[in-house]
């Protein structure tokens, strides 16, 4: 059964094939994400060029927002101080919104180019968990958007924001940032794994992007538009999103948003997730 | 007996009418080195992928070392190692990184890892380059370790689709040496080729798969005996004049003459006495051979002996893709193009444009 040069413990190798029990399946899924993760992770380290240029877009928004549009754009709300809300502040959910979102590409354009290349045939065929393979991917994007979203907060400091609810309130915003982007990746991961190839995700993936971004409050307040576009605006989930971090980051209620907010990420999660996996396990 | 490897009847049809497996059956013994030799699109990948547990099969059942490859995949993920046909690697990793993290998947220890790749890096020749990003390495380079990949597990069965593809004679017989040790060892491997000279040498047996099905199976040497002891090669001018010369000695060889470029090609008997009937004909008909040689048949030979349809042969170092046009029509010879040994004529109607 073993090879000439066997010279190791043979015991080592056959290990895993005797009946694992649940504690050590545990174990060696989570190893496998962790394995997964740290794949992803090297990548991001050896392509620095990608991880630059994924928050200069971001960048170029907070300029082109904060200097040009800004000026146009007429807010009627108040920050708690009682002082009229400067368009800097109003802008800070827009840019995290717009961070996040574009952020997730990188998910399906990296799923894409896995099944491409064949390194999830060669996945398939091992005896490792299989959804580590989409949560690998999933985590190691989160921490590149934790990444992007400490860049655009240095970022928005730069330019002006100052935070007017506080620390505390800004990390809860960030922290409610993060865990629907981890939902969101799970979107993405499901474009990736049924587009084509890694030219194609793209190609699917804006689509779906740019009416969510866009018509959302993330740059401009909801007031100036049109009635039947206002409720698709405040009701979507980056629409709410937005709506809630923004009161967490400049005042106002929150409740009620933040519990909507909680409760499109349950939902995002509960329906993407199945997807994706049945999406993975379909794909040939 | 006992065999490592068993497909039985395998069907998979892709998208309603791709027929890619039609009923695929053979059997490895363990501890020997199994060919699976066919054109492009025969299904050899296909049938690959469904006994390392990647494809569901749409009808009959793979078993490896006696577990169904479909309802026992998580023990059978176990046991075998798989190279595919594509280097499945990732081109960011260093070589080391890719080597722990399929080892890492396949659960071993971090120490047993970290030593496993070490071994391998220096059996594939990659130490110097084992901390530099894959994406850095030659062809073959990234080719041998995806092999080592496939070997960190120490699998008992190994699956290599083409693995010696792309590389250059030295590095394809480096693996093939590798493969030759492995077996020494007790591993069972399936190998899929398009090189015949591949499976000529390492393969104790045999199966020849076209359009899904195992059109032949047995030894190396039963399937070369199928056709005569040895081929006679007579090279001429043109391809017109070797079509007359092939009717000329049509009476000389066991079975019909095949004309490759200006190329004829005889199955014989006796070899000697044959070259000297065949240069007799010759010249009784006024044509002057412009190569004349007599040699042992190889699986091209055969594998155009029991198709009616010639490989096509693209390397330019002697060994023999087989490579077959689905829609080229039955026993049209002349897009086979001579190989290294053979003289290579220059108005070959395929001006040497691969479909792959
Ligand atoms: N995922 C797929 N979807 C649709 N058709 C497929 C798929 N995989 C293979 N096929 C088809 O099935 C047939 C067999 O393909 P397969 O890859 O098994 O051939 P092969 O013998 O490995 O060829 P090659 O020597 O070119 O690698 C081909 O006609 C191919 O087009
Ligand atoms: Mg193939």
């Amino acid at each position: 059964m073993t090879l000439a040069t066997s010279t190791t413990k043979t015991a080592d190798f056959m290990s895993p094939s005797t009946g694992p029990s649940s504690g050590s399946r545990l174990y060696w899924a989570m190893a496998d994400v962790l394995t997964i993760t740290k794949r992803n992770l090297i990548r991001f380290r050896r392509t620095p060029d990608a991880l630059f240029f994924s928050t200069v877009q971001p960048i170029m928004f907070v300029l082109l927002f904060r200097y040009v549009f800004g000026g146009a754009v007429k807010l009627g709300g108040t920050l708690p101080t009682g002082a009229k809300l400067p368009y800097v502040d109003f802008l800070m959910a827009g840019i995290f919104a717009q961070s996040i979102s574009f952020g997730g590409i990188g998910t399906a354009v990296g799923l894409a180019e896995d099944l491409q290349t064949g390194l999830i045939e060669r996945f398939r065929a091992l005896p490792m968990a299989r959804f580590a393979v989409l949560a690998g991917r999933t985590i190691a994007d989160l921490v590149r958007n934790v990444f992007v979203i400490v860049v655009m907060t240095a970022m928005g400091a730069l330019v002006g924001f100052d935070f007017p609810t506080g620390g505390l309130a800004f990390i809860a915003a960030v922290a409610l940032w993060l865990v629907f982007a981890y939902a969101l990746l799970w979107g993405f991961a499901v474009i990736g794994l049924s587009a084509s190839n890694s030219e194609t995700a793209q190609v699917i993936a804006f689509p779906i992007l740019f009416p969510l971004l866009f018509a959302s409050p993330a740059f401009v307040p909801v007031y100036d538009m049109p009635g039947w576009l206002q409720g698709f605006v405040t009701h979507q989930p980056l629409g709410v999103l937005i709506d809630a971090t923004r009161a967490l980051m400049v005042g106002g209620p929150t409740a009620s948003l933040v519990g909507q907010s909680l409760a499109w990420i349950v939902g995002m999660f509960a329906v993407l997730v199945p997807i994706a996996v049945w999406r993975y396990r379909e794909r040939s | 007996m006992s065999y490592a490897i068993e497909a039985e009847g395998i069907e998979k049809t892709f998208g309603g009418d791709v027929r890619a497996l039609d009923g695929v059956s053979f059997a490895v013994e363990e501890g020997t080195v199994f060919g699976l030799l066919g054109p492009n699109g025969a299904g050899k990948t296909t049938a690959v992928r469904i006994l390392t547990t990647i494809l569901a099969p749409d009808g009959g059942r793979g078993r490896v070392l006696g577990h169904d490859v479909v309802s026992e995949a998580v023990l059978v993920r176990r046991l075998i190692g798989l190279a595919g046909q594509n280097a499945a690697v990732d081109p960011y990793l260093t070589g080391r990184e890719n080597l722990t993290m399929v080892g890492r998947l396949n659960r071993l220890s971090h120490e047993v890892v970290a030593q496993r790749a070490g071994e391998l890096l220096e059996q594939f020749g990659l130490v110097d380059a084992a901390n530099r990003p894959l994406k850095t390495y030659s062809g073959g380079m990234r080719r041998r370790l995806d092999v080592a990949a496939a070997l960190v597990a120490r699998p008992p069965v190994l699956f290599l689709d083409e693995p010696t593809t792309g590389l250059d004679p030295h590095s394809r017989s480096d693996v093939w040496g590798m493969i030759e040790g492995l077996v020494g060892g007790g591993t069972t491997v399936l190998l899929t080729t398009q090189y015949l000279e591949e499976a000529d040498r390492l393969a104790r047996r045999v199966a020849v798969v076209d359009r899904g099905r195992v059109i032949a199976e047995g030894t190396p040497e039963q399937l070369k005996a199928d056709l005569g002891t040895t081929v006679l090669d007579v090279g001429l001018a043109d391809a017109a004049t070797a079509e007359r010369a092939a009717q000329v000695l049509a009476q000389t060889a066991t079975r019909a003459p095949s004309v490759v470029g200006s190329m004829v090609e005889l199955p014989v008997d006796d070899g000697p006495r044959a070259a000297m009937e065949v240069l007799r004909l010759l010249d009784r008909h006024a044509l002057s051979p412009t190569v004349f040689r007599l040699r042992e048949p190889s699986l091209d030979d055969v594998f155009l002996s029991i198709t009616g349809k010639p490989t096509e042969e693209g390397s330019e170092d002697g060994a023999s893709p087989v490579d077959v046009p689905r829609t080229d029509g039955k026993g049209r010879r002349s897009r086979r193009r001579p190989g290294k040994s053979r003289q290579v004529s220059a108005t070959s109607p395929d001006g040497g444009a691969r479909a792959r």
